[in-house]
């Protein structure tokens, strides 16, 4: 409960200074920038996690306040929490004169082809979709098994139990490829470590509760593990602050979660979603939308570790050396990370 | 129960109270956050019932609640608190589903949505029942039982959605959509057919089904044999025991009626709107149903007032999250706690005062009835 509290707490902190800081910095730069003459009125439809989990929403929301306080544009905003509102917002967006809308996850894969038909003058783009077709719409797919294989690399290094573990939210594929490219890294370091996994749960909470993520995390440490990997989102925050108080180390996700418990994140795997919300927006405001599937890997900086100044003291030279080695194996094609997408099974 | 209120007082007068105190500390509410109260109810109410296509929307998500509210309801009237409507709904998708995929490629679609009607009912009264018959058998808690059955189906639902039955070819967790014309008839097409022009909006033939239901559970629990048993054993389960019924048989097929009216609302959802089963497609209807069965009093006619309700707090409160920079979704779940608290938790908060008003009222009537 305690823990519950404290996350939110923080969370609502920095939602409640973030919504003082948006509007004064978009007064401002509309202000600043109001002789460029922007014709586009972008809009984004986060994940049912929620703006500020402090991880995957969270990327995004830095990518679109980027774009908001580089171009003065200020972009509509809405958080559905089901699936007949999420057709429904964008339809309401596209009313209120959006002209292009970026949709967070892949939960909204359906309403976004079947609005994208509706809409054909309507630019649309979706992050983790890379399965439609349609000419209106740009879909953003992340190699998560590559980011999770780094960050997999990294904990074979850091452990000195020989056990690691992984926290997910919810036993779908997307976090089957995050689970699988984390335990090819292990296995390739030392075949021998054991990599206990488990699921938050089977309900959309299973997003949103760190009380359940630090349990799962606790008893994990329990059995011995020392390094626990999580892509749980705000329940993620949970398994962070249990790795930090026991002692142990954490692998944050998405967004660089290092300075959650700084000392107790040894990296985070970044998921670059912050790029492709602010490229969408930029490429549409320039006039160089493009349709299709764009796939962000290693080579294409779309996934990467985190390293700064809050887990230098934790990443040793060797580590470091094992885990740019596993990068650049990976960019150069001499290792081929397995992703659970192309066969919906796991080798490692 | 006794009642000491007229019914109409009891029925009407309460709730209203009961709401507008809601409308009143939400309003206080907001003025704290910093809006403005009058206007944020103008954009609630226009959002839900004016605006293009809002009353459809509304409506649907009443659509959801008045099964849920019905399902429990049907089990409080033999006093067991079915909290199991979420994952009863769930199991009523899957019938359905399984039916429709199954069925969809011989088949024409006309018989396959018939089959799949009763299959989602089946699916459903099969998860009421299991719990039911564990209280009736065991004496394990429908309270607690059907909570966990919640959490079986939804495991179910998340096994099959992610192996088996995944849609081959991508990566969200759902099942192929069914075959054209394996659906619910929206209601704008059906209207835009005949010749009249209405907004889209998911709102389908299964609101029809649900005012049919609702009248079936009025003739059920007021006017036959069964509803009175069930009403009798949630009196007194003595009582009934002593006149000749079976308490067990009683308890599983209250749970079974009760679970098939969950069931049911996987009609609205999936074959409705989406066509395929999806993960979450239930987003919390089945535990809504309980508060609209508290505010409706467990009668057909309140759970319909309230479904509406609620189904305009739905799609109001998205209409404020858009609208409002400073009212998020969570301040619309809080304008929904306060309705559960206000009609739910705290509804007899106004009962001595109106007892009190009316008692006042009474002897003067009754002297008038003797009179005659």
């Amino acid at each position: 409960m305690v823990l519950q509290t404290y996350a939110i707490g923080r969370a609502t902190m920095r939602s409640m200074l973030a919504k003082m800081w948006v509007p004064v910095l978009a007064t401002i730069l509309t202000i600043a920038s109001a002789a460029s003459g922007a014709e586009i009125t972008p809009a984004v439809l986060y994940d049912v996690g929620g703006k500020f989990d402090k991880s995957f929403n969270e990327g995004v929301w830095s990518g679109v306040k980027k774009f908001t306080e580089e171009t003065g544009i200020e972009v509509m905003e809405f958080q559905p929490t089901n699936q007949a509102q999420r057709e429904q917002a964008m339809r309401r967006m596209i009313d209120r004169g959006a002209t292009i809308v970026l949709a967070v996850g892949f939960a909204q894969a359906d309403a976004v082809a079947k609005i994208a038909a509706e809409y054909p003058d309507i630019q649309f783009s979706i992050i983790d979709v890379g399965w439609l077709d349609k000419p209106n719409l740009r879909q953003y797919v992340f190699k998560e098994h590559e980011g999770s294989y780094l960050v997999g690399v990294a904990a074979a290094h850091g452990t000195r139990s020989g056990k690691v573990g992984f926290v997910g939210g919810v036993d779908v594929p997307l976090i089957r490829k995050f689970a699988c490219g984390y335990v090819g890294g292990v296995k390739s370091v030392d075949s021998s470590i054991q990599v206990y996994q488990n699921m938050a749960g089977t309900t959309p909470a299973a997003w949103t509760d760190p009380a359940k993520g630090a349990e799962l995390a606790q008893a994990q440490i329990d059995r011995g593990a020392d390094v626990i990997y999580h892509a749980a989102g705000v329940t993620g925050i949970g398994v962070i602050q249990a790795a930090a108080d026991a002692g142990q180390l954490a692998i944050g996700v998405d967004s660089n979660q290092n300075g959650l418990a700084p000392g107790s994140v040894l990296t985070s795997m970044l998921k670059r979603v912050d790029v492709a919300a602010y490229e969408t927006f930029m490429d549409a405001k320039d006039g160089n939308f493009s349709p299709g599937v764009k796939v962000l890997g290693l080579a294409e900086g779309g996934v990467d570790w985190a390293l700064d100044e809050n887990n230098a003291p934790l990443v040793s030279e060797v580590m470091k050396a094992a885990v740019e080695e596993a990068r650049a194996d990976i960019i150069a094609g001499r290792v081929r990370v397995h992703n659970y997408e192309t066969d919906a099974s796991c080798p490692y | 129960m006794e009642r000491t209120l007229p019914p109409w007082v009891d029925m009407g007068l309460l709730p209203l109270i009961n709401v507008l105190v809601v409308f009143v500390v939400t309003g206080i509410f907001i003025a704290i956050i910093g809006e403005n109260p009058f206007s944020a109810l103008t954009v609630m109410l226009k959002g839900a019932f004016i605006d293009k296509g809002a009353l459809g929307y509304t409506l649907f998500y009443a659509t959801n609640f008045i099964f849920t509210g019905l399902a429990v309801a049907v089990a409080f009237h033999a006093m067991l608190f079915n909290i199991g409507g979420e994952g009863q709904a769930m199991m009523g998708g899957l019938g359905l589903t399984m039916t429709a995929l199954v069925l969809d490629p011989i088949l024409p679609p006309f018989l396959v949505v018939l089959l799949a009607i009763p299959m989602a009912t089946l699916m459903g009264a099969l998860w009421g029942v299991i719990p039911g018959w564990l209280q009736a058998k065991r004496g394990s808690h429908v309270l607690i039982t059907t909570i966990m059955f919640n959490f079986i189906a939804s495991s179910i639902i998340v096994w099959l959605l992610a192996g088996p039955l995944i849609e081959p070819g991508q990566m969200s967790p759902q099942t192929r959509s069914f075959a054209d014309g394996v659906q619910l008839a929206q209601l704008h097409t059906i209207f835009n057919t005949i010749g009249f022009s209405l907004p889209s909006s998911p709102l389908n033939v299964s609101f029809t089904l649900a005012l049919g239901a609702s009248f079936g559970v009025w003739l059920l629990l007021w006017r036959t044999r069964l509803g009175y048993i069930i009403r009798a054993s949630g009196h007194s389960k003595r009582a009934a025991l002593y006149a000749g019924y079976s308490p067990t048989g009683t308890i599983v097929i209250t749970m079974a009626i009760s679970g098939a009216l969950a069931g049911l609302m996987a009609l609205n959802e999936v074959l409705g709107v989406q066509e395929r089963l999806t993960l979450n497609f239930t987003a919390g209807y089945g535990f809504t149903g309980i508060a609209v069965a508290l505010m409706g009093r467990n009668h057909p006619v309140g759970i319909l007032l309230a479904s509406l309700l609620f189904g305009a707090l739905y799609q109001g409160g998205a209409e404020l999250d858009f609208q409002f920079q400073s009212i998020t979704r969570e301040i619309v779940l809080i304008v929904q706690g306060f309705i559960v608290l206000f009609s739910g938790a705290l509804a007899h908060m106004f009962r001595p005062m109106l007892e009190k008003v009316f008692a006042t009222a009474k002897p003067s009537h009754k002297d008038v009835s003797h009179d005659k």
